[in-house]
């Protein structure tokens, strides 16, 4: 099986984030950039599909130049190769073209399966796996927390606010997975190593015959008109329990007319 | 005025979920609204009182087996086509995964731009939405097409204005690229009178302090007491103490009620990220220093096996 995943080079979601001053987009050059920490386990979920079905399985990126030490890293844990879409005219692109440039690299490298986190921890819109699924008119299967493929067969547990749906399509299609779904590998040292001599192919906005003011700026469906940071909330009342704090709590609690 | 399509979200149980009541509230800051029912077979009957109590001066419906079965494409078909016939001035749905996915493929659809995770809309169209984890207040505008945006849950108060709403049933066009992913089985997993975690005006949490799976009764218990949802942390999910769905923070649910109770959660950023924004927050810690402190309103340095019995037998006691 022909598996491409979908990986997002994301701000650290454990350190402090920023957008830009001027131009109101994600500030990455002071933030430490990590893989989203849902792709992990997407990546991992097409690793085990590999090893129980056999096949390929290629990272997909769509990023500035420096999301390359995300792919190495998505790469050391067992991946085959990468394909890393670079184009400064892309800086700027909302989720509506980042879609059609996905789909535009998908379309070229054939897929059966295309698995990818729920979302992003830094936008957390959610959107991508339909938007994906939409413009190459394939199943999209998404909030798995169970993913059981048998030969073209695709069947997953999605979880809802409920319980969960069983859901069922054939390949072609699109996967998006919760960090239930398993248990992220390590990469090993062996792994790291051989990670620096997988293939990773780019391809500019021209390769995948999308123009540059479908995308950037200039394709942008919307736009942040500005920002500004919240106010850091403080603490307030704290004690130390000596036999009434339970009460006292209570107490706090009536005062705000919660009891 | 023009029409503000409401894509109603509602479960079988509980009826209208109030981020439906919520929208529709917004709504009529924009213009007039009109709720868009999709489910099973007599779903917009069942719902249409409590739409027309909160102001949907019209109620379009799509139901039957052709829209249930199958997982949001149809549903996304159907809207399509509706945004092209009535050329409404906004469409609202709910920031759920599923309103996000109907509202993923409109963008794509319509080519219109799409905003998440919206807690405010100006008549303008301009947006608020909270991203970093709370960290950063963000003003945005949909600059292609409509204005199409999904609402975060407890963003507003939904306040009544009676309308009585006629019910159009759309003829249903779903295509078979529509029907690519069919849901075979949905399985409730949760029983009980709790309100859902997203909706709730309370929510009380546990986390690694709680211990195990069992205690998390008590979490229950101050959760009935105080007639809130129960939440659970990262670290209280992944050691098996109380199921995903429940999970508060960066890969979880965001929650903004009145109150959240943070009982046994130290307040990893992971965590603070889903429950910052919540009005008031208290918590009970053992460890004086825990991170949790730095935001609660109120906070109790103990043993909340001790505390915490302690406070639903008083909060007993005051009933």
């Amino acid at each position: 099986m022909n598996i491409v995943v979908l990986v997002k080079q994301v701000p650290d979601s454990g350190a402090d984030r920023n957008l830009r001053s001027d131009d109101n987009t994600v500030d990455r050059g002071s933030a430490n950039n990590v893989i989203n920490e849902m792709d992990e386990y997407a990546i991992e979920e097409a690793l085990k599909i590999k090893e129980a079905h056999g096949g390929e399985v290629t990272i997909l990126t769509m990023g500035p130049d420096r999301a390359t030490e995300s792919i190495r890293k998505a790469l050391s844990m067992g991946p085959d190769k990468a394909v890393h879409v670079v184009d400064d005219a892309l800086h700027g692109s909302c989720a509506v073209a980042t879609s059609k440039v996905l789909a535009a690299a998908l379309g070229q490298l054939n897929a059966d399966l295309v698995i990818c986190g729920a979302e992003s921890t830094d936008g957390r819109v959610q959107v991508m796996p339909h938007m994906i699924a939409e413009r190459l008119g394939v199943a999209a299967l998404t909030g798995a927390r169970k993913l059981t493929v048998d030969g073209a067969d695709l069947t997953v547990e999605r979880q809802t606010e409920e319980g969960y749906e069983v859901v069922t399509a054939s390949t072609p299609a699109v996967v998006s997975v919760w960090d239930t779904i398993n248990e992220p590998r390590y990469p090993s040292f062996k792994g790291i190593m051989a990670a620096k001599k997988k293939p990773v192919q780019t391809l500019s906005l021209g390769d995948l015959g999308v123009a540059p003011a479908e995308v950037g700026f200039d394709g942008a469906t919307s736009a942040v008109v500005e920002h500004s940071k919240r106010p850091p909330r403080s603490g307030g009342e704290k004690i130390t329990d000596e036999g009434e704090g339970g009460v006292k709590l209570v107490e706090f609690l009536a005062t705000e007319k919660f009891v | 005025m023009s029409e503000v399509l409401v894509v109603v979200e509602a479960t079988k149980e509980f009826g209208v979920k109030k981020v439906t009541l919520e929208m529709l509230t917004l709504a009529r800051e924009l213009g007039t609204p009109s709720a868009v029912v999709l489910g099973g077979a007599g779903a917009a009957e069942a719902l249409s009182a409590k739409l027309g109590e909160y102001g949907a001066e019209k109620i379009y419906a799509a139901e039957g087996e052709e829209i249930d079965g199958y997982l949001v494409a149809p549903k996304a078909t159907v809207v399509a086509e509706l945004v092209k016939r009535v050329q409404p001035a906004a469409v609202l749905l709910a920031s759920s995964q599923e309103g996000k996915e109907i509202a993923a493929r409109l963008a794509v659809k319509l080519d219109n731009g799409i905003l998440t995770d919206v807690v405010g809309l100006a008549a303008d169209g301009t947006a608020t939405q909270v991203a970093f984890a709370g960290s950063t207040i963000v003003k945005s505008k949909v600059t292609k097409g409509l204005p199409l945006v999904t609402v975060r849950p407890n963003s507003l108060n939904p306040a009544p204005a009676a309308a009585t709403p006629a019910v159009e049933q759309l003829t249903v066009s779903v295509t078979d690229a529509d029907k690519l992913a069919k849901v075979v089985e949905r399985v409730a997993e949760q029983k009980g009178s709790r309100p859902e975690l997203t909706e709730a005006s309370v929510v009380v949490s546990g986390g690694r302090g709680v211990g195990n799976a069992d205690n998390f009764k008590l979490v229950e218990e101050m959760a009935d007491l105080l007639g809130g949802a129960v939440g659970a942390s990262r670290a209280a999910v992944d050691s098996g103490y109380y199921p995903h769905q429940f999970q508060v923070g960066q890969t979880g649910k965001t929650v903004s009620p009145q109150l959240y109770v943070a009982l046994g959660i130290s307040g990893a950023i992971q965590h603070r990220a889903g429950m910052q924004t919540s009005k008031t927050i208290v918590a009970v810690n053992k460890d004086a220093e825990a991170p949790i402190f730095e935001l609660a309103d109120y906070g109790v340095v103990g043993d909340l096996f001790k505390v915490v019995p302690q406070a639903a037998e008083e909060i007993r006691k005051r009933k």
